[in-house]
């Protein structure tokens, strides 16, 4: 019996996707940001390598739960938790969805400034030095308090509860999507006009644009859930956003139809630095998506085929 | 009798606004006053939990429902796969080529077509549809999707239009037969058609994703559903107003039921019908960008994928490539329209159907030529050029330069216009909204439309959405004035100045059919995220059918009756002012009928920059996929675009029993 089985794992080793497994296409869900399309098209391209079929599909970041729960669909490779998390939890609720673990990704979100607007508001990035400066980044709507662009609503982020709690004197104003945050973000970088706003990383802007994060009072869960803790002792959310990760989800039927990609679809790890570096390739140096994985597979042949090696 | 008749009404309505403006300026002290929480927020334990019925419904429906031997979401996923095949062989011919097997095992077995077999075809339609001119108008529409790179993307918008469109003329031509046929079904029929075109398509989009899967096959779906009603209404109208006499012919003729309807109605409604052939290909290249969050690629994705790393120019030039494919395909099925009968031509195979021959021929030709030669086969990617530097310069310049004149312009508008308009509509007490709307619609139209305003208005009240109700009649009631105010003396400059109409009107095609996100985001640079960058956006879109129908509407104005007004000697001023205008009422607010509906279907749009309205609501509860609550919310939308329908429809039915047309 050991035998048989060692044998078994050796020709697995060898031929690590064809022994029982589907020759369907594997479908890996494409979204609008280029990050995502280079992850996705990092992970589609080795698994064609391990020789699966694959194919991307296009389809919207939340809508696309419904796809995975029938199995229209079956690889998501970017689930932020500051974003999806909700969506996430309710398709793994029906066990359709199972989560195949972090992609290495950390996801940073928090108040965000150009570095010209150090020399008009010294103290920066301490969030105490926004106390004395609101006026600075006031405008006609929301003068005489300062203007923070806060994300789409859906994304929480609890910042209207921030600024009370820890005394900010801050409107804050939605952005309905993450295009329209940036655009404002480029025409007053464009005028060096004050702004303070909700910038995520890894993304492109932080490294097309000069700036900082605020640095907040650490986060810790505590902070958000006791009034108690933190430099406002009758108020919750005086702190930093929380940090997470960056999550890969799949259909649950495919670790039982492609064993052996579900695997190196777990397997699958990638650092902040390599995949920024990658981002700023195809969004600020024109690169194509193709190139820009083909370019960091060449290099990095031992990680990649680390994630199909048994 | 009129005069006192007129005073009446006045006093009427300075009683409603007067009335309203207290509640709505101290509804507050009421509350206050009185303790009654009521006043201004509608009590939560009277809400209906609407919401969750409806997703348990619809999870049923998707989980459950059967009919004994197949379920309900097999029989969906059954026409799924009967649209996807023709759709798959579409974008095989005309960008995948046909393989078999897949990835490195594939085998091609045929190319697809060349872009150049492509255009020589679309040119060939052209020539055969009107003449040379339209020819090298759709060659050169097409050209522009070569040079400019977007061919393969462009091409995969080409296939789902030419599924979309089909499906959608051929179904609203037999549903509005059968509507024409049975009286009952004419009936039940229009309110659907009313919901199909006025709830947000992302109000119903997870359900259809549940139901027919994954991919450019819900797409199509969700665009047959927005872009078929104008074509069942058109049929509707177009059968109607065919003439008794050819009705009469026909059945002197000894026509069967059948034989009359196929061989006489529809033939002599063909020049009707195909103005909804045309309105049902400008509404699913509207859809192109919703269609392309669900799956369908192509140039929508795009614009999408450009606008989210604010590469403007590469926005606009994908958004152009569907206003060119648009333009192409517009005045291709509208020749048609108008196209005569020829006489066939003698002489053999070739020289009878030339140009037929010159397609057969340019794609064999193209076929072979492309194996040697890959130019042949795709447009060279050497070749293809960018305009996007240039409109990211252009647009930091307009930034940097007239910045703080949009702000200063801004601030104006905002504080004088926006703001109180804003506090007046937020500040009515839901109680007297209802009553106030239905007071409205009764006076205007009668007690039946009056009870359905306000029964209407109930419906979102008791859903608990009276407060982004309110925000969404305010942002679309100014956006709409700005827009007529605007619109129409451009109409009527369209109307009285031929070389400045075609123009202007261009201009409105233009704008209707560029992508709303292509400017979006330049409005969002320019202006801040914020209500007033949502009304611009609001009003650029809405603005083209106030243009049209003013021009529209002085053009036919019947000769005779300017004829008569020269004769007594009006000046063209008094010529507008006295005759042509007050005749155009109807078509004006027909107009602004339409103008009403294109606002409210921006709203979603609109929630992208942040405004807090219905739109955001569907906005939200798609990206929770809670299809419950988006469809309560595409609902509300939906009501007020009725009860606006109908206030308008009854107040243009009385201007015309007026002016006796």
């Amino acid at each position: 019996m050991k035998r048989v089985s060692l044998a078994l794992t050796a020709m697995l080793a060898v031929a690590p996707a064809l022994a029982a497994e589907s020759s369907d296409p594997i479908k890996l869900t494409l979204h609008d940001w280029s990050g995502q399309l280079i992850t996705t098209t990092l992970m589609g391209e080795v698994l064609k390598k391990a020789g699966y079929n694959v194919e991307y599909v296009q389809a919207d970041y939340i809508a696309q739960f419904a796809g995975l729960k029938t199995g229209d669909l079956h690889v998501a490779m970017e689930i932020w938790e500051t974003t999806g998390r909700e969506a996430m939890d309710a398709a793994f609720e029906t066990g359709d969805v199972v989560n195949l673990g972090e992609t290495g990704l950390q996801a940073i979100e928090e108040w965000w400034y150009p570095a010209y607007m150090k020399e008009r508001c010294p103290g920066l990035p301490n969030w105490e030095a926004l106390k004395e400066c609101a006026g600075e980044f006031s405008t006609p709507e929301t003068a005489p308090f300062g203007r923070y662009l806060g994300g789409p609503v859906t994304w929480g982020g609890f910042d209207d509860e921030r600024v009370e709690a820890l005394g900010l004197d801050f409107e804050v104003v939605h952005a309905g999507t993450d295009a329209a945050l940036f655009a404002e973000l480029e025409a007053a970088y464009q005028r060096q006009d004050p702004i303070v706003l909700w910038v995520y990383a890894p993304h492109w802007a932080p490294a097309k644009y000069d700036g900082e994060f605020v640095e907040f009072p650490p986060f810790s869960p505590e902070c958000y859930s006791d009034p108690s803790v933190g430099v406002n002792p009758d108020a919750a959310y005086d702190c930093g956003k929380p940090r997470g990760p960056i999550w890969k989800v799949s259909w649950a039927g495919l670790a039982e139809k492609w064993p052996g990609a579900a695997k190196a679809i777990e397997n699958f790890n990638l650092s902040n630095a390599d995949y920024g570096a990658m981002v700023t390739e195809v969004d600020l140096n024109g690169k194509s998506i193709d190139d820009t994985v083909a370019a960091w597979m060449e290099g990095n042949k031992d990680t990649w085929t680390g994630w199909i090696a048994k | 009798m009129t005069a006192r008749l007129l005073r009446s009404g006045t006093l009427f309505w300075t009683v409603l606004f007067a009335v309203t403006w207290v509640l709505s300026s101290y509804s507050f002290q009421l509350y206050k006053a009185f303790d009654a929480r009521w006043i201004v927020r509608f009590p939560k334990k009277w809400q209906l939990p609407l919401e969750d019925r409806i997703s348990d419904f619809l999870d049923w429906l998707v989980e459950d429902a059967s009919f004994h031997f197949f379920s309900f979401r097999d029989l969906t996923r059954a026409i799924a796969a009967l649209i996807e095949a023709p759709y798959q062989v579409l974008r095989n011919v005309l960008i995948e080529g046909f393989s078999s097997g897949y990835g490195d095992t594939a085998v091609q077995i045929a190319p697809s077509l060349s872009w150049l077999a492509v255009i020589v075809t679309i040119m060939a339609v052209g020539h055969y549809a009107r003449d040379w001119f339209l020819s090298v108008l759709v060659g050169v529409c097409f050209l522009y999707l070569a040079v400019f790179g977007q061919w393969e993307s462009a091409m995969i918008t080409l296939a789902s239009v030419l599924i979309a469109v089909p499906i959608g003329v051929i179904g609203g031509l037999l549903l509005g037969i059968f509507a024409y046929r049975a009286r009952w079904f004419e009936r039940l029929i229009q309110p659907v058609l009313d919901l199909m075109q006025t709830v947000p398509v992302f109000a119903y989009l997870v359900p259809i994703l549940i139901l027919f899967g994954f991919g450019p096959v819900a797409a199509l779906v969700a665009t047959v559903i927005y872009a078929m009603p104008p074509m069942v209404r058109i049929t509707i109208v177009a059968l109607k107003t065919v003439p008794k006499e050819i009705v009469e012919a026909g059945m002197m003729a000894g026509c069967r039921k059948r034989q009359m309807m196929w061989k006489v109605l529809v033939p002599s409604a063909i020049p009707t019908l195909m103005v909804g052939v045309n309105q049902v290909i400008m509404l699913t290249l509207n859809m192109v960008i919703i269609a392309s969050m669900i799956g369908a690629g192509g140039l929508g994705f795009d614009v999408l994928a450009s606008l989210r790393r604010l590469d403007i120019g590469g926005g606009i030039e994908a958004g152009l490539g569907i206003v060119v494919m648009a333009i192409a395909l517009d005045r291709a099925s509208q020749a048609f329209a108008d196209r005569s009968a020829r006489h066939p031509l003698d002489g053999n195979l070739l020289q009878r159907h030339p140009w037929s021959g010159t397609v057969v021929l340019v794609i064999g030709a193209t076929l072979i030529l492309g194996q040697f030669v890959p130019a042949v086969q795709t447009y060279p990617d050497a070749l293809t050029i960018t305009t996007g530097p240039f409109w990211s310069d252009a647009m930091k310049w307009i930034n940097v330069n007239f910045f703080d004149t949009f702000e200063a312009i801004k601030t104006v508008i905002l504080q004088w216009l926006l703001l109180p308009v804003k506090k007046f509509f937020t500040g009515i007490p839901w109680a007297w909204g209802i009553i106030a709307t239905g007071l409205m619609a009764w006076r205007v139209g009668g007690w039946k439309i009056g009870l359905l305003a306000a029964l209407l208005m109930t419906f979102i009240a008791t859903s608990g959405l009276w407060p982004k109700a309110m925000v969404t009649i305010y942002l679309c009631g100014v956006s709409v004035l700005i827009a007529t105010l605007i619109g129409i003396p451009l109409g009527i400059w369209a109307a009285e100045s031929p070389r400045a109409g075609r123009v202007i009107l261009g201009l409105m095609d233009t704008l209707q059919t560029l992508p709303s996100f292509v400017y979006l985001i330049p409005v969002v640079m320019l202006f801040r995220v914020g209500d007033f960058s949502a009304m611009i956006a609001v009003i650029l879109y809405a603005l083209a059918p106030a243009v049209r129908y003013a021009a529209h509407g002085l053009k036919e104005v019947p000769p005779a009756l300017i004829e008569a007004g020269l004769m007594s000697g009006c000046t063209r001023r008094q010529l507008l002012m006295r005759i042509k205008l007050p005749l155009a009422t109807p078509q004006l607010y027909l107009g602004l009928n339409q103008t009403i509906m294109l606002a409210l279907s921006m709203l979603v749009i609109t929630a992208l920059v942040g405004t807090r309205d219905l739109g955001q609501e569907v906005y939200i509860a798609l990206t929770k996929a809670n299809a419950g609550q988006g469809i309560v919310a595409g609902l509300s939308v939906a009501f007020i675009a009725i009860i606006t329908d109908r206030i308008i429809n009854a107040l243009a039915a009385g201007q015309r029993d007026r002016l006796g047309i």
